[in-house]
């Protein structure tokens, strides 16, 4: 999703060709999700026919030679437009329960008997640090930014930074809250459950039984 | 980072009270400082993060282990020659800058060459460059009051690094800065620490500790875990892949 909507909004700028467009979206990203070409142009594809965009003669000035001859062209249409509008204008919603599988495995970890979570959390923390020390460091070897492209990128770079950050965060966190739990005689492990689970959909209500 | 050791701990633990209701602090922490490197401690609170720095400063004498200052050992030093050593070696960095507001930042800054007997002269050429590489030489007859956060928080760190002094002990150092004023402030506390100094870092936001080299963890008074950096750019800047 966007990646098409970035590359429909790259094309508000002027029209470009396909590899073109690749260049455009990694140089103003960072390069951090480099793609291929073959993606840009099954997107193409789908933005023409959903009339986002159209085939065109025009080549935005673009200094032209052997590089670009037979290429093609691809502009904006107003339908398009709209679009990049829409979604500049609007927040982006992530889905609330995306599987993490960070989550999961501490969530099925304490459960299990035997498990040492604290050495669970320490190990994953340990390399979310790393992670943030090598995303430092890398920033660090760029001062203030002097062209927008190192800006981009170091926008970029920032919300890798800050994920990270937030990761440890939650990690610290659950450590808190599993040693009150261990306190309190709450972390026990989950044995099997002798229940047999039911089959099918779940029942909405019992009322029907 | 190279071999010279500025501070080593070793062994060392401390304890509050006796007996039964004896609260130890640390236990058995070794830790090596080197010239040029930076070490972040991190650790929930009551881990002994600051108990660790006021013992690596010389601030407070552990119950056993040995504190090593530029190889000399504590352990055999009177009280005032711990404090001569302090003033000419290391200096500390706090959350609240700590700075003294009747003093200019050029005063703040020398004021532990001063006590340790430097000519008014010699001082004030020793204070002006570590605030220039601060990147506040500027500021030099300014007063605390009238310094920006950041700014204080710099000259804290010209104290820090003023003269001979090459260990920085700093304490939630951006604890008391927005984001980007904190941001600046690590990056001439790395600029200070790759000149040849050696910096200790205690912070619990792991997004300031990612700018050590070391992230040692702390809990219950025990280091439980060390994590360094690789070393590798993993995402290369798109300056450098022109």
């Amino acid at each position: 999703m966007s990646v098409r909507l970035s590359l429909l909004a790259i094309l508000d700028q002027g029209p470009c060709y396909g590899y073109q467009l690749k260049s455009e979206f990694d140089r103003r990203t960072g390069a951090t999700w480099p793609l291929n070409v073959g993606q840009i142009y099954n997107t193409l594809d789908r933005l023409e026919r959903d009339e986002l965009v159209e085939k065109t003669e025009k080549t935005s000035g673009l200094k032209t030679g052997n590089d670009t001859d037979g290429q093609v062209f691809y502009q904006i249409t107003e339908a398009g437009r709209r679009e990049v509008s829409g979604w500049l204008g609007s927040p982006v919603l992530r889905s609330a329960a995306t599987r993490d599988e960070l989550a999961i495995k501490l969530a099925i970890a304490v459960t299990l008997p035997g498990i040492d979570i604290g050495r669970v959390i320490q190990v994953q923390r340990t390399a979310t640090l790393r992670n943030l020390q090598d995303l430092t460091k890398t920033k660090n070897a760029t001062d203030d930014p002097e062209t927008s492209e190192e800006l981009a990128w170091l926008l970029v770079i920032d919300s890798l930074i800050f994920a990270a950050e937030a990761e440890v965060r939650w990690l610290d966190h659950s450590e808190t809250r599993l040693a009150r739990a261990a306190a309190a005689g709450l972390a026990v492990p989950l044995p099997l459950s002798t229940d047999v689970p039911k089959r099918g959909r779940p029942v909405k209500s019992e009322s029907r039984a | 980072m190279n071999d010279e050791v500025l501070l080593q701990l070793a062994g060392v633990s401390q304890q509050y009270g006796k007996g039964a209701t004896a609260i130890t602090a640390l236990s058995g922490v070794d830790l090596t400082l080197h010239a040029g490197e930076l070490v972040a401690i991190m650790g929930a609170s009551g881990s002994g993060k600051s108990t660790l720095l006021t013992i690596a400063g010389g601030l407070a004498t552990p119950t056993s282990g040995e504190v090593i200052v530029e190889g000399e050992w504590l352990s055999t030093m009177s009280a005032k020659g711990i404090a001569a050593l302090r003033r000419r070696t290391l200096g500390f960095v706090f959350q609240d800058f700590n700075l003294i507001p009747a003093l200019t930042a050029l005063e703040n800054v020398i004021l532990p060459l001063e006590l340790d007997g430097w000519t008014r002269h010699k001082a004030r050429t020793a204070g002006i460059d570590a605030l220039r590489t601060v990147e506040l030489a500027d500021r030099a007859a300014t007063y605390p009051d009238d310094l920006s956060g950041g700014q204080q928080q710099r000259v804290a760190i010209a104290r820090a690094v003023v003269g001979s002094r090459r260990i920085i002990l700093a304490d939630e150092p951006t604890g008391a800065l927005d984001s980007t004023t904190g941001e600046v402030v690590l990056r001439m506390l790395r600029r200070r620490v790759n000149a040849g100094a050696g910096g200790i870092l205690v912070t619990h936001d792991a997004r300031h500790a990612a700018w050590a080299d070391r992230i040692v963890f702390l809990r219950d008074g025990r280091v439980v875990d060390e994590s360094a950096s690789t070393g590798v750019e993993r995402l290369l800047s798109p300056a450098a892949q022109l």
